[in-house]
């Protein structure tokens, strides 16, 4: 279980390689990689820049990946996001999972991705061609994403 | 009590962090946000939107009732837009 905030570019196929280097238990490994779109909303953007809350982004992923290893059985999990300027086909994030079963294995990867979304410090700011800069606004369907793995509340809550 | 701003929080409030006593009746959430839009126009227009505004207590999510005390890094900022 490992969590990266970084400037720097990854690579999907060293990193996936890595988390399952020496070892002949794992059954499957799925992978989510997020790029920065050259468009929203109807406007060109020609550049991003991602900032954070350092601390609370590490802390946050770091529960969101216990809370997945606790739902699934798996062997190992990566997730690394980047900040700082990123530009149109920049890779943003790497979500990588590893277990003895597929569906376990594409199942956190996707909780992963949503709670990320949702719940992880992080912020974007889009330029335009003109050089207008503007910060993204947050999407309830994310939130809604995030909601849809909520358990039903225990009668001892 | 620490402060941290971040995103669009930042740049209307128009510094990252500060350091800050409140009086010994702000004492939750909600409270600080009072307490801060009455310190100046930038505070004022960037917590004007309780809903839009997200607030971390020692960078745990926290809500309105929950309490703030002297040593506390409070973040506050824009709902997330990782991923």
């Amino acid at each position: 279980m490992a969590v990266r905030i970084q400037e720097a570019d990854f690579d999907v196929g060293a990193e996936m390689a890595a988390l399952s280097a020496g070892r002949s238990d794992v059954g499957g490994v799925a992978s989510f990689v997020g790029l920065v779109r050259d468009i929203a909303g109807g406007t060109a953007v020609t550049a991003m820049t991602l900032e954070h809350y350092p601390g609370m982004t590490e802390g946050e992923l770091e529960r969101v990946e216990a809370e997945a290893c606790a739902r699934w059985p798996l062997q190992a999990s990566l997730i690394v996001h980047r900040v700082g300027a990123l530009k149109p086909g920049d890779n943003i994030v790497l979500v990588i999972t590893a277990s003895r079963h597929r569906q376990a294995a594409f199942s956190a990867a996707e909780f992963l991705m949503d709670y990320l979304k949702s719940s992880a410090p992080f912020w974007k700011k889009e330029i335009d061609a003109e050089g207008r800069a503007g910060w993204v606004e947050a999407r309830a369907s994310d939130e809604r994403a995030a909601e849809r793995w909520q358990l039903p509340a225990r009668a001892d809550d | 009590m620490k402060l941290l701003y971040f995103a669009w929080v930042r740049s209307k409030i128009g510094m990252a962090a500060e350091t800050v006593s409140p009086p010994e009746s702000v004492r939750d959430v909600a409270g600080l946000l009072d307490w801060l839009r009455a310190r100046g126009a930038g505070y004022a227009d960037a917590l004007a939107n309780p809903a839009v505004v997200r607030v971390a207590v020692n960078q745990r999510f926290a809500r309105p009732a929950d309490p703030v005390a002297p040593g506390d890094e409070i973040g506050i900022f824009p709902p997330v837009t990782g991923g």
